[in-house]
C-alpha cells in the first residue's frame, strides 16, 4: 500500500531525512521508535503533504500512485490521514461541522454522495459511542481550549470518522494519563482491519502495550537504522535509544 | 515543494462581484451641479414643505464653511462636488408593487431581495430605495396595525412632517462633520421608521439600497425613533453596479432609543469596491449615530463590511440614559486596494451605562484596514464600563492592519478595558484543514468565519448566512 524509497527530505535549508525505506502493506501495523529530533514527525509531515518540506530524492507511492505529485487534500480522499502531534486550534468553527466539511469533501473527491445532515449526525453519534468520546468536545470549536489529552482524543475521533486506508498517529499517546492511553489504544485497534495501515509513531515503548504492532522500527539521523518485530521495542524500552546507535557499527562491519 | 508562493497568493486574490449590473431604465436627474438653486430644486421636485427647503439651505450654507476631514488613514483624491448630480429617479413613479418596472423587480430579483409576499412570509418588510426614490414598499399594512411607520424618508417628510422636525438632525446635528453636513443639505431619501410606545416591531425591517446611475452621489438619510419600552431590529443591506469611476455615497443615519426601548442596526454592505487596480468603486462616507436618550434603553450596531473602495465610518452611541448600554460589533474586510477606516464611538454621559466593542478586521491584497475607536467617558458617568476586543488577521504579506483606540476618562469609576490581537491566518490551521481533505479556499473562509463567530451570531439568521456567503465570494482565491 505504501512504499517509501530512499526518502531524503529537507526542512528550513537541513536535511532531516536521509535515505528513508518503509514498506507498510494493508492489514499491517508499524511502530516507529526514536529519539528526539530523529525525524519521525517529518516522515509524517512529508507523508501528509505539509508545505514548507523540500523532497530532494527518493519517491513514494500509495496503492501504486505518486503521493509526493499530490495536494493535501487529495492524499486525505486517497486515504491518507495524519494524528497530529500538536494538532492547531481553530477558533469559531465547530468541530461537528468541521468534521462533516472534511468528510464531504472527501467523499465528493472520490465521486462518492455527501451525506446530509441526518445521515451525518447518525454516523457521528455512532462513532462516539464506539470511540468512548465525549460528545460535549463536539459542540465546542476544533480543538479550542481542549487539554492535551482532549485533543488527542480528537484526532483518533477524526481518523474514527474519515475512515482513512493508511492512519499516521504521530506521539498520539505523549501526554495521556493511563486511562486516556488505554481509551485511545482501544479506539485504534477497534479500527484495525485487513484493508487498513498503521504507522504508529512514538517515542515511548507504552503505547505499544496496548497496541501490539507487527513490525517495530527505529529511525535515527534521518534513516531506519534497526527493524523488527514487537520484542524489539522492550529490547529498546530495557537498554534506550543509545543500545541501537552502539550495535550500529558493529552491525555495518558485519 | 507544496510552498505557496506570495506572487501565486497575490494573482490568485482575484474576487468576483456579482452584483455589478447596470439595469437599464430612464431616469431623471437633475444636472450636475451644487448651489442653493440645486437645493431649491430639489426640494421642489420633492414635493417637500418650506421647513425642509429652509434645513436643507441652513445646512448648505454651515458645509461651504467647512472643510473635508484629513485625519482618517486613507488615500484619497479630491471629489469634485459640482461634477455631481444630486438627484436621480426613475421617470415612472409606481403607486403600488404592480406598477413597478418589471427590470427594477429583476434588479432586486439579481439581488436576492426578497420582496412581492416571499418577503412577508419571511417576516421581512423591505423598503426597497432605488437610488433616490423609495419605488415599493412592503408588508406596511401589517405594521400600521400595530402602529409602526415604516416608509420613505420623502413621505415621512410629508405625512409625518411633525415627528420629522422634532428628531431629524437631534442626534446629528447639521455641521457635526463635513460629510453630514453635505448630506443634510442634499439628501435623496431613506427610511423613516417610528415604533410606538411599548410596541415590539413584528418583523425585521429591511432596507436594501442600490445605486445605479452614474454618477450620481447617494445622500440616504435614516431616521429610526423607538419611543418608550417598544424593540426593533432594522437590517440594512447595499450593492453597487460596476463602474470605473468613483461615486459617492454620504449617508447619514440617527437612531433615537427613548426609556427601555432597544434598537438593534444591522448593515450587510457589499458595495463596488473597485477593481484590482483599485479603479472604481464606491467612496463610502457615512455618519451613523444612535442616542440612548431614555433610562435603560439600548442600540446595538452590527456591520458586515465588505464592499466600497473608500470606507470611512463610525457607527456611534451616545449613552445618555443611565444604565444605558451601546455594542457596536464589526467584520470588515478589505481586499485588493481598498481602504476601510472604520470604528465606533461611545460617549458615556448617563451614570451606570454600559458599552461593548468588538471589532474584526480582515485584510488581503494590498488593502488597509484600520479599526479606529473612541471611548469617551464624561464627568458625570458614574460606573461607565466599556470592553473593546479588536482582532484584525492579515491574509498575505502586502495588506495592512492599523488600531487606534482612543480613550478620554473623566470620571474615576469608569473601567475601560481594550483587547487586541493581530495574526496571520496560520499555516498550520490551514494545513491541517487540508490534511483533512479541505480544499484551500475552503479552509481560508472556513478559518475566517470562525473568527467572525462573534459577530455573525449577532445578525438575524438569514442576514447571518448572507454575511458568510458575502465574505466566501469576497475571499475567492485568497490562499493564505
Ligand atoms: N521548520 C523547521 N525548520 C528547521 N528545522 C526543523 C523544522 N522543523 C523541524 N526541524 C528540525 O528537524 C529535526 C527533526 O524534527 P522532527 O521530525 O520533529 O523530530 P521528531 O518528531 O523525531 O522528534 C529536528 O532537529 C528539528 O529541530
Ligand atoms: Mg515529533
Amino acid at each position: 500500500m505504501l512504499k517509501i524509497e530512499n526518502l531524503h527530505a529537507r526542512i528550513g535549508g537541513k536535511e532531516i531525512l536521509k535515505g528513508l525505506s518503509l514498506q507498510v502493506k494493508a492489514g499491517e501495523v508499524h511502530a516507529i521508535m526514536g529519539p528526539n529530533g530523529a525525524g519521525k514527525s517529518t516522515l509524517g509531515n512529508v507523508l501528509a503533504g505539509r508545505p514548507g518540506y523540500e523532497v530532494t530524492e527518493g519517491t513514494v507511492t500509495f496503492d501504486g500512485a505518486n503521493l509526493l505529485g499530490m495536494e493535501p487534500e487529495a492524499r486525505a480522499a486517497a486515504g491518507v490521514f495524519l494524528a497530529f502531534q500538536y494538532p492547531v486550534e481553530i477558533p469559531g468553527v465547530n468541530n461537528t461541522y468541521f468534521l462533516r466539511a472534511a468528510l464531504n469533501a472527501q467523499r465528493k473527491a472520490r465521486g462518492e454522495a455527501e451525506l446530509d445532515s441526518v445521515e451525518f449526525l447518525k454516523l457521528v453519534r455512532a462513532k462516539v459511542k464506539d470511540m468512548g468520546m465525549t460528545p460535549e468536545l463536539l459542540n465546542r470549536a476544533v480543538n479550542e481550549g481542549f487539554s492535551g489529552g482532549e485533543k488527542k482524543r480528537n484526532e483518533v475521533f477524526q481518523m474514527a470518522l474519515l475512515e482513512p486506508r493508511l492512519a499516521i498517529l504521530d506521539e498520539t499517546d505523549s501526554g495521556l494519563d493511563i486511562d486516556a492511553l488505554k481509551q485511545v489504544a482501544a479506539g485504534v485497534n477497534a479500527l484495525r482491519s485487513p484493508d487498513r495501515g498503521f504507522l504508529v509513531i512514538t517515542h515511548y515503548q507504552r503505547l505499544l502495550d496496548y497496541i501490539v504492532p507487527d513490525f517495530v522500527h527505529v529511525l535515527a539521523d534521518g534513516t531506519i537504522v534497526e527493524s523488527g518485530d514487537a520484542r524489539l521495542a522492550r529490547e529498546l524500552e530495557a537498554h534506550g535509544y543509545a543500545w541501537v546507535r552502539e550495535r550500529r557499527p558493529a552491525e555495518a562491519d558485519a | 515543494m507544496m510552498a505557496t508562493q506570495p506572487d501565486e497568493l497575490q494573482a490568485a486574490l482575484s474576487r468576483r462581484y456579482d452584483a455589478g449590473f447596470v439595469t437599464d431604465i430612464e431616469a431623471f436627474s437633475l444636472p450636475p451641479g451644487l448651489d442653493e438653486d440645486t437645493i431649491h430644486a430639489l426640494s421642489a421636485l420633492k414635493e417637500e414643505p418650506e421647513w425642509m427647503t429652509d434645513w436643507r439651505l441652513q445646512a448648505y450654507r454651515r458645509w461651504l464653511k467647512m472643510a473635508p476631514p484629513a485625519w482618517a488613514h486613507l488615500k484619497l483624491a479630491p471629489i469634485d462636488f459640482q461634477a455631481i448630480s444630486y438627484y436621480s429617479a426613475p421617470k415612472n413613479r409606481p403607486k403600488s408593487l404592480d406598477e413597478v418596472d418589471p427590470k427594477l423587480l429583476e434588479a432586486y430579483d439579481k439581488l436576492g431581495v426578497p420582496l412581492h409576499e416571499r418577503a412577508r412570509l419571511a417576516g421581512v418588510a423591505v423598503d426597497a430605495v432605488f437610488d433616490s426614490v423609495s419605488v415599493a414598499n412592503t408588508a406596511r399594512d401589517q405594521l400600521a396595525k400595530v402602529g409602526v411607520i415604516f416608509c420613505s424618508m420623502s413621505e415621512a417628510i410629508r405625512e409625518h412632517g411633525d415627528l420629522v422636525r422634532e428628531y431629524l438632525g437631534s442626534v446629528v446635528p447639521q455641521g457635526d462633520n463635513y460629510f453630514a453636513a453635505l448630506n443634510s443639505a442634499v439628501f435623496s431619501d431613506g427610511s423613516f421608521v417610528f415604533i410606538p410606545e411599548g410596541v415590539r416591531c413584528p418583523m425585521e425591517l429591511s432596507t436594501y439600497f442600490r445605486i445605479n446611475a452614474g454618477h450620481t452621489g447617494q445622500f440616504e438619510r435614516t431616521l429610526i425613533i423607538a419611543e418608550a419600552g417598544s424593540m426593533v431590529s432594522y437590517l440594512e443591506g447595499c450593492t453597487a453596479p460596476m463602474r470605473d469611476d468613483n461615486q459617492l455615497h454620504a449617508a447619514v443615519v440617527e437612531l433615537v432609543a427613548l426609556e427601555r426601548a432597544n434598537i438593534k442596526y444591522s448593515t450587510v454592505q457589499n458595495w463596488y469596491p473597485g477593481d484590482e487596480n483599485g479603479k472604481g468603486g464606491i467612496y463610502n462616507f457615512v455618519t451613523k449615530r444612535g442616542e440612548c436618550r431614555g433610562d435603560d434603553s439600548r442600540i446595538s450596531w452590527t456591520q458586515v463590511e465588505t464592499g466600497s473602495a473608500i470606507t470611512w465610518k463610525y457607527p456611534s452611541c451616545v449613552l445618555r440614559g443611565d444604565r444605558s448600554v451601546g455594542e457596536f460589533h464589526s467584520v470588515a474586510l478589505t481586499h485588493h486596494h481598498q481602504q476601510a477606516d472604520t470604528g465606533t464611538k461611545m460617549v458615556h454621559i448617563g451614570r451606570d451605562t454600559k458599552s461593548k466593542i468588538v471589532s474584526k478586521g480582515i485584510s488581503a491584497g494590498r488593502s488597509q484596514n484600520s479599526y479606529r475607536g473612541l471611548v469617551k467617558v464624561g464627568k458625570d458617568a458614574v460606573n461607565a464600563r466599556n470592553h473593546t476586543r479588536c482582532d484584525s488577521i492579515l491574509i498575505g504579506k502586502q495588506c495592512g492592519s492599523h488600531t487606534f483606540p482612543y480613550v478620554e476618562v473623566k470620571n474615576p469609576t469608569a473601567i475601560v478595558e481594550h483587547e487586541a490581537s493581530t495574526s496571520k491566518i496560520s499555516d498550520d490551521q490551514l494545513f491541517y484543514c487540508r490534511s483533512r481533505g479541505i480544499g484551500e479556499e475552503d479552509a481560508v473562509s472556513m478559518i475566517v468565519d470562525g473568527f467572525c463567530k462573534q459577530v455573525f451570531r449577532e445578525l438575524p439568521m438569514e442576514f447571518a448566512v448572507e454575511a458568510k456567503k458575502l465574505l466566501e465570494v469576497s475571499l475567492e482565491g485568497a490562499i493564505g
